[in-house]
Protein backbone atom coordinates (compact mmCIF):
# COMPACT_ATOMS: atom_id res chain seq x y z
CA UNK A 1 0.00 0.00 0.00
CA UNK A 2 2.81 2.35 0.91
CA UNK A 3 4.46 1.80 -2.45
CA UNK A 4 1.21 2.47 -4.22
CA UNK A 5 0.69 5.70 -2.34
CA UNK A 6 4.25 6.81 -3.08
CA UNK A 7 3.75 6.11 -6.77
CA UNK A 8 0.50 8.05 -6.76
CA UNK A 9 2.09 11.08 -5.09
CA UNK A 10 5.04 10.96 -7.42
CA UNK A 11 2.81 10.82 -10.48
CA UNK A 12 0.54 13.60 -9.33
CA UNK A 13 3.49 15.87 -8.52
CA UNK A 14 5.12 15.40 -11.92
CA UNK A 15 1.80 15.84 -13.68
CA UNK A 16 1.02 19.08 -11.90
CA UNK A 17 4.52 20.38 -12.51
CA UNK A 18 4.19 19.62 -16.19
CA UNK A 19 0.82 21.33 -16.42
CA UNK A 20 2.18 24.41 -14.67
CA UNK A 21 5.03 24.60 -17.17
CA UNK A 22 2.68 24.04 -20.09
CA UNK A 23 0.16 26.66 -18.99
CA UNK A 24 2.77 29.28 -18.10
CA UNK A 25 3.95 29.12 -21.67
CA UNK A 26 7.54 28.16 -20.84
CA UNK A 27 7.36 25.11 -23.04
CA UNK A 28 5.76 26.81 -26.01
CA UNK A 29 8.27 29.65 -25.75
CA UNK A 30 11.28 27.33 -26.02
CA UNK A 31 9.61 25.56 -28.93
CA UNK A 32 9.03 28.86 -30.66
CA UNK A 33 12.66 29.82 -30.12
CA UNK A 34 13.87 26.58 -31.61
CA UNK A 35 11.76 27.12 -34.68
CA UNK A 36 12.76 30.71 -35.27
CA UNK A 37 16.44 30.65 -34.35
CA UNK A 38 17.74 30.04 -37.90
CA UNK A 39 16.66 33.61 -38.64
CA UNK A 40 19.17 35.09 -36.20
CA UNK A 41 21.87 37.18 -37.85
CA UNK A 42 24.85 35.39 -39.23
CA UNK A 43 28.02 37.35 -39.61
CA UNK A 44 28.28 38.69 -43.12
CA UNK A 45 30.92 41.07 -44.25
CA UNK A 46 29.89 44.31 -45.91
CA UNK A 47 30.74 42.98 -49.37
CA UNK A 48 28.63 39.88 -48.90
CA UNK A 49 25.72 41.94 -47.64
CA UNK A 50 25.95 44.30 -50.59
CA UNK A 51 26.11 41.34 -52.94
CA UNK A 52 23.06 39.78 -51.34
CA UNK A 53 21.04 43.00 -51.29
CA UNK A 54 21.91 44.60 -54.60
CA UNK A 55 23.34 41.73 -56.68
CA UNK A 56 25.65 43.18 -59.31
CA UNK A 57 23.96 46.57 -59.58
CA UNK A 58 26.18 49.59 -60.07
CA UNK A 59 26.12 51.83 -57.04
CA UNK A 60 27.05 55.41 -57.84
CA UNK A 61 28.35 57.80 -55.19
CA UNK A 62 26.05 60.81 -54.99
CA UNK A 63 26.17 64.16 -53.22
CA UNK A 64 22.38 64.38 -53.22
CA UNK A 65 22.13 62.21 -50.14
CA UNK A 66 22.49 64.00 -46.84
CA UNK A 67 23.55 62.01 -43.78
CA UNK A 68 23.38 63.69 -40.42
CA UNK A 69 25.56 61.76 -38.02
CA UNK A 70 27.73 62.91 -35.13
CA UNK A 71 31.45 62.90 -36.02
CA UNK A 72 32.30 61.54 -32.59
CA UNK A 73 29.84 59.31 -30.78
CA UNK A 74 30.48 58.93 -27.06
CA UNK A 75 28.09 56.02 -26.72
CA UNK A 76 27.97 53.55 -29.59
CA UNK A 77 24.79 51.93 -28.25
CA UNK A 78 22.59 54.71 -29.63
CA UNK A 79 23.90 56.93 -32.40
CA UNK A 80 21.29 59.16 -34.02
CA UNK A 81 21.27 59.16 -37.79
CA UNK A 82 19.07 61.19 -40.13
CA UNK A 83 19.10 60.47 -43.84
CA UNK A 84 17.44 62.73 -46.35
CA UNK A 85 17.83 63.04 -50.08
CA UNK A 86 16.98 65.31 -52.96
CA UNK A 87 17.01 62.43 -55.45
CA UNK A 88 13.80 61.82 -57.36
CA UNK A 89 11.62 58.71 -57.28
CA UNK A 90 13.24 57.16 -54.25
CA UNK A 91 12.10 53.59 -53.73
CA UNK A 92 14.12 52.43 -50.76
CA UNK A 93 16.75 53.56 -48.29
CA UNK A 94 19.23 51.13 -46.75
CA UNK A 95 21.56 51.95 -43.85
CA UNK A 96 24.70 49.85 -43.34
CA UNK A 97 27.46 50.02 -40.72
CA UNK A 98 30.71 48.72 -42.20
CA UNK A 99 32.47 47.32 -39.13
CA UNK A 100 29.45 45.79 -37.40
CA UNK A 101 29.27 41.97 -37.51
CA UNK A 102 25.98 42.27 -39.40
CA UNK A 103 26.36 45.44 -41.48
CA UNK A 104 22.74 45.94 -42.51
CA UNK A 105 20.92 48.04 -39.92
CA UNK A 106 17.70 48.73 -41.74
CA UNK A 107 16.14 48.92 -45.16
CA UNK A 108 12.95 50.87 -45.72
CA UNK A 109 10.78 50.67 -48.79
CA UNK A 110 9.25 54.09 -49.25
CA UNK A 111 6.31 54.95 -51.51
CA UNK A 112 6.25 58.10 -53.67
CA UNK A 113 4.04 60.07 -51.29
CA UNK A 114 6.68 59.88 -48.60
CA UNK A 115 9.64 62.24 -48.42
CA UNK A 116 13.01 60.49 -48.75
CA UNK A 117 13.64 61.01 -45.08
CA UNK A 118 14.48 58.48 -42.37
CA UNK A 119 15.67 59.06 -38.86
CA UNK A 120 16.67 56.37 -36.38
CA UNK A 121 19.25 55.33 -33.81
CA UNK A 122 22.04 52.85 -34.53
CA UNK A 123 24.27 50.55 -32.55
CA UNK A 124 27.86 50.94 -33.73
CA UNK A 125 30.46 48.52 -32.39
CA UNK A 126 33.59 50.50 -33.27
CA UNK A 127 34.67 53.52 -35.30
CA UNK A 128 33.32 52.82 -38.73
CA UNK A 129 31.93 54.11 -41.97
CA UNK A 130 28.15 54.34 -42.19
CA UNK A 131 26.96 53.68 -45.69
CA UNK A 132 23.59 54.75 -47.03
CA UNK A 133 22.30 53.28 -50.26
CA UNK A 134 19.30 54.89 -51.91
CA UNK A 135 17.41 53.01 -54.58
CA UNK A 136 15.62 55.13 -57.16
CA UNK A 137 13.79 54.14 -60.32
CA UNK A 138 16.95 55.06 -62.25
CA UNK A 139 19.53 53.21 -60.20
CA UNK A 140 21.40 52.96 -56.95
CA UNK A 141 23.16 55.85 -55.24
CA UNK A 142 25.32 55.80 -52.15
CA UNK A 143 26.80 58.14 -49.61
CA UNK A 144 29.10 57.42 -46.70
CA UNK A 145 29.94 59.17 -43.47
CA UNK A 146 32.59 58.29 -40.92
CA UNK A 147 31.86 58.10 -37.23
CA UNK A 148 34.35 57.75 -34.39
CA UNK A 149 33.02 55.75 -31.49
CA UNK A 150 34.74 56.24 -28.15
CA UNK A 151 32.73 53.62 -26.27
CA UNK A 152 31.67 50.70 -28.43
CA UNK A 153 28.07 49.81 -27.98
CA UNK A 154 26.51 46.57 -29.00
CA UNK B 1 17.50 30.62 -16.31
CA UNK B 2 17.41 34.40 -16.19
CA UNK B 3 17.04 34.99 -19.93
CA UNK B 4 14.04 32.77 -20.29
CA UNK B 5 12.39 34.35 -17.29
CA UNK B 6 13.08 37.88 -18.49
CA UNK B 7 11.83 37.20 -22.01
CA UNK B 8 8.70 35.60 -20.57
CA UNK B 9 8.13 38.59 -18.32
CA UNK B 10 8.73 40.83 -21.26
CA UNK B 11 6.19 38.92 -23.36
CA UNK B 12 3.60 39.20 -20.59
CA UNK B 13 4.28 42.93 -20.22
CA UNK B 14 3.95 43.51 -23.93
CA UNK B 15 0.55 41.83 -24.00
CA UNK B 16 -0.74 44.03 -21.19
CA UNK B 17 0.31 47.36 -22.66
CA UNK B 18 1.29 48.57 -26.05
CA UNK B 19 4.99 48.77 -26.75
CA UNK B 20 4.59 51.51 -29.35
CA UNK B 21 4.37 55.25 -28.86
CA UNK B 22 3.43 57.34 -31.88
CA UNK B 23 3.62 61.09 -32.34
CA UNK B 24 2.70 63.06 -35.44
CA UNK B 25 3.31 66.68 -36.21
CA UNK B 26 1.82 68.56 -39.16
CA UNK B 27 3.92 71.34 -40.56
CA UNK B 28 4.11 73.08 -43.96
CA UNK B 29 1.84 70.52 -45.63
CA UNK B 30 3.92 67.64 -44.36
CA UNK B 31 3.35 65.23 -41.52
CA UNK B 32 6.24 63.95 -39.48
CA UNK B 33 5.64 60.53 -37.98
CA UNK B 34 7.79 59.58 -35.03
CA UNK B 35 7.64 56.30 -33.19
CA UNK B 36 9.31 54.81 -30.16
CA UNK B 37 9.09 51.06 -29.60
CA UNK B 38 9.96 49.34 -26.34
CA UNK B 39 12.08 46.35 -27.33
CA UNK B 40 15.33 44.81 -26.00
CA UNK B 41 16.89 44.48 -29.52
CA UNK B 42 19.39 41.81 -28.50
CA UNK B 43 21.58 40.66 -31.38
CA UNK B 44 22.67 37.39 -29.77
CA UNK B 45 26.34 38.21 -29.16
CA UNK B 46 25.99 39.89 -25.78
CA UNK B 47 26.69 37.93 -22.65
CA UNK B 48 24.86 38.04 -19.36
CA UNK B 49 27.03 39.96 -16.87
CA UNK B 50 26.43 37.45 -14.04
CA UNK B 51 26.27 34.03 -15.68
CA UNK B 52 28.40 34.83 -18.76
CA UNK B 53 25.86 32.96 -20.87
CA UNK B 54 24.97 34.27 -24.32
CA UNK B 55 21.78 36.30 -24.37
CA UNK B 56 19.62 34.88 -27.17
CA UNK B 57 18.96 37.12 -30.16
CA UNK B 58 15.71 39.01 -29.81
CA UNK B 59 15.15 41.85 -32.21
CA UNK B 60 12.52 43.40 -34.44
CA UNK B 61 12.72 42.16 -38.01
CA UNK B 62 9.81 43.84 -39.69
CA UNK B 63 8.21 47.22 -39.26
CA UNK B 64 5.08 48.17 -41.15
CA UNK B 65 3.48 51.59 -41.27
CA UNK B 66 0.02 51.86 -42.76
CA UNK B 67 -1.87 54.99 -43.72
CA UNK B 68 -5.64 54.36 -43.72
CA UNK B 69 -5.29 50.63 -44.45
CA UNK B 70 -2.72 51.11 -47.23
CA UNK B 71 0.76 49.86 -46.48
CA UNK B 72 3.03 52.88 -46.61
CA UNK B 73 6.41 51.79 -45.29
CA UNK B 74 7.87 48.31 -45.27
CA UNK B 75 11.00 48.12 -43.17
CA UNK B 76 13.46 45.28 -42.75
CA UNK B 77 15.18 45.88 -39.45
CA UNK B 78 18.39 44.30 -38.24
CA UNK B 79 19.79 43.94 -34.76
CA UNK B 80 22.03 46.98 -35.38
CA UNK B 81 19.23 49.31 -34.39
CA UNK B 82 19.61 50.46 -30.82
CA UNK B 83 17.57 49.20 -27.88
CA UNK B 84 14.07 50.73 -27.70
CA UNK B 85 14.24 51.76 -31.34
CA UNK B 86 13.17 55.15 -32.60
CA UNK B 87 12.10 55.86 -36.18
CA UNK B 88 10.93 58.99 -37.92
CA UNK B 89 9.43 59.41 -41.37
CA UNK B 90 8.08 62.36 -43.31
CA UNK B 91 4.76 62.09 -45.09
CA UNK B 92 3.79 64.49 -47.87
CA UNK B 93 0.32 65.73 -47.10
CA UNK B 94 -1.58 63.97 -44.36
CA UNK B 95 -4.89 65.22 -43.04
CA UNK B 96 -6.53 65.49 -39.67
CA UNK B 97 -8.24 62.20 -38.93
CA UNK B 98 -5.84 60.06 -40.97
CA UNK B 99 -5.26 56.73 -39.30
CA UNK B 100 -1.65 55.62 -38.95
CA UNK B 101 -1.14 51.99 -37.98
CA UNK B 102 2.27 50.82 -36.90
CA UNK B 103 3.08 47.18 -36.33
CA UNK B 104 6.25 45.20 -35.73
CA UNK B 105 7.26 41.55 -35.78
CA UNK B 106 10.37 40.18 -34.06
CA UNK B 107 12.49 37.08 -34.58
CA UNK B 108 10.69 35.20 -31.79
CA UNK B 109 7.32 35.73 -33.44
CA UNK B 110 6.13 38.42 -31.02
CA UNK B 111 4.23 41.28 -32.55
CA UNK B 112 2.40 44.44 -31.63
CA UNK B 113 0.22 46.99 -33.37
CA UNK B 114 -0.93 50.47 -32.51
CA UNK B 115 -3.25 52.90 -34.27
CA UNK B 116 -2.77 56.65 -34.09
CA UNK B 117 -5.10 59.31 -35.45
CA UNK B 118 -3.49 62.46 -36.86
CA UNK B 119 -4.69 65.56 -35.03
Amino acid sequence: MTANRRAFIKKSVTLSAYSIIATSGLLSLSEAQAKLLPDTPSTHSLQQTLQRLFKDQDIIASDKIDIQLPKIAVNGAAVSITVSSTLKDVESIAILVEKNPTPLAAKFELPPHLDPFVSTRLKIAESSVVLVIVETSEGFYSAAEKVIVTLGGC
Amino acid sequence: MPQKKSSLLWAVASIRMSSIKIRTKRKDGKTQIRMLIAHPMEHGRNRDAKTNALIPAHFIQELTVKLNKNVMINGKIGANISKDPFFAFMLRGGNVGDKITISWLDNLGNKDTRIHVVK
